[in-house]
């Protein structure tokens, strides 16, 4: 489960930022994670709770803004919104198709006390 | 508790030994987190804006890992699969019959054994396992590391299985040279469509157990397009880590890759 890999590392550094801070608390924190970056936001959210516990941190809310999965075609050069990994161009159908963006893994920021 | 220095070590945690040495020695965890609420006098939130990756520690060390081996003309191979689908069969097979022609190392990522280090000593070729405990992938602090005991020498060829899992191993650089995702043709021909994220994050894709192909339903034709549909720079490999078949022409990419001295 690599989304507690991602909570302890969004923990730890927030708090390391927040302490530079002098924070007394952490009271939310807004990720960026983009629709094909592989995570499972409800793990994330569970795992993200355990790690708060008896730190800075405990019970902040974790905001997660999901970021659209664009695609585009390494053929026709346009650009377009896909659900998968496996999206094909709407203009010609082939399958080259780049992600070029929801692969987003973001600390965008947070607030302390 | 760790019983080899006696430290506090929670269950779980990570060693890392060279196999033939019985020093160890082993990362902790994030640190103490423990601290008292202590009443503030005032509420003011504040809020800093980071923009910063998550996955950024890991990413800085894999960079650093990649430099090192880069710089000593090092290939490196990150090989990931399901538990089972082959990888120490794979390396095994390949490390007796290329090492009379180059220098290998090995890393073994296994959650809690040694049994593939140990496989993989009789080879004579260097080895370090790397126990995650409970975590279910490498990371490039613990390449770092098992880099350190290794001490490869330039234009050599380090191998590294990762923990048997096709999901959490795809987001973690380790400063590989490539990627070599592994499936056996018992596992289904539809196993990109399954694990999409490992599959475009692959440069190599090797399908193993192709001596079993009479016996199971797998496609192969079919396989490599649901891999190419998420991935169309993948390069494909049939091989049978048991009869040998097509190891030929993984042994000949190998040696077109690795860098001459
Ligand atoms: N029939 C067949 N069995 C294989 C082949 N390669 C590996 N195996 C068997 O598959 C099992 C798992 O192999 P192993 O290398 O330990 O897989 P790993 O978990 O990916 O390291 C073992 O019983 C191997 O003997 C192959 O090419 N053909
Ligand atoms: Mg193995
Ligand atoms: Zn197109």
């Amino acid at each position: 489960m690599h989304e507690m890999t991602i909570a302890m590392n969004v923990v730890d550094a927030v708090i390391k930022r927040a302490q530079e801070n002098h924070a007394l608390y952490v009271t939310s924190i807004e990720l960026e994670i983009g629709e094909l970056a592989g995570i499972l936001n409800d793990s994330l959210l569970f795992c993200f709770d355990s790690v708060c516990k008896n730190t800075i941190a405990e019970s902040c809310k974790l905001n997660i803004h999901s970021v659209p999965a664009i695609g585009k075609c390494h053929h026709c050069e346009i650009t377009f919104t896909v659900e998968s990994l496996f999206a094909f161009c709407p203009d010609c159908s082939q399958f080259q198709v780049l992600i070029v963006s929801g692969k987003e893994l973001k600390i965008k920021s947070f607030n302390y006390e | 508790m760790c019983d080899t220095c006696g430290c506090n070590q929670p269950d779980g945690a990570v060693t890392i030994t060279k196999i033939g040495e019985k020093n160890h020695d082993h990362s902790h965890g994030i640190g103490d987190k423990t601290h008292t609420h202590q009443s503030p006098a005032s509420h003011h939130v504040h809020t800093v804006t980071m923009e910063e990756d998550i996955l950024l520690k890991n990413n800085l060390t894999a960079e650093r890992n990649r430099g090192y081996l880069e710089a000593k003309n090092i290939l490196t191979l990150n090989l990931v699969s399901s538990p089972g689908s082959g990888k120490t069969s794979i390396l095994e097979r390949t490390l007796k019959d290329l090492k009379s022609e180059m220098e290998f190392y090995v890393i073994e990522g296994d959650q809690q054994t040694s049994r593939d280090a140990e496989r993989i000593d009789t080879t004579g070729v260097p080895v370090v396992q790397v126990n995650t405990g409970t975590g279910c992938h490498l990371d490039s602090t613990m390449i770092r590391t098992a880099i350190g005991k290794l001490n490869p020498n330039d234009h050599s060829v380090l191998l590294i299985e990762n923990v048997g899992n096709l999901v959490c191993p795809a987001l973690f650089d380790l400063g590989e040279t490539l990627k070599v995702v592994i499936i056996s043709t018992t596992e289904g021909d539809d196993k990109p469509l399954k694990y999409p994220t490992m599959f475009s994050a692959a440069d190599i894709c090797i399908i193993n157990k192709t001596d079993l192909l009479p016996y199971v339903e797998f496609d192969m034709g079919l396989c490599q397009k649901n891999a190419l549909k998420v991935n169309h720079h993948l390069e494909f490999f049939q091989i049978s880590a048991t009869n040998g078949n097509g190891l030929e022409k993984w042994y000949d990419w190998i040696r077109s890759q690795v860098p001459v001295g």
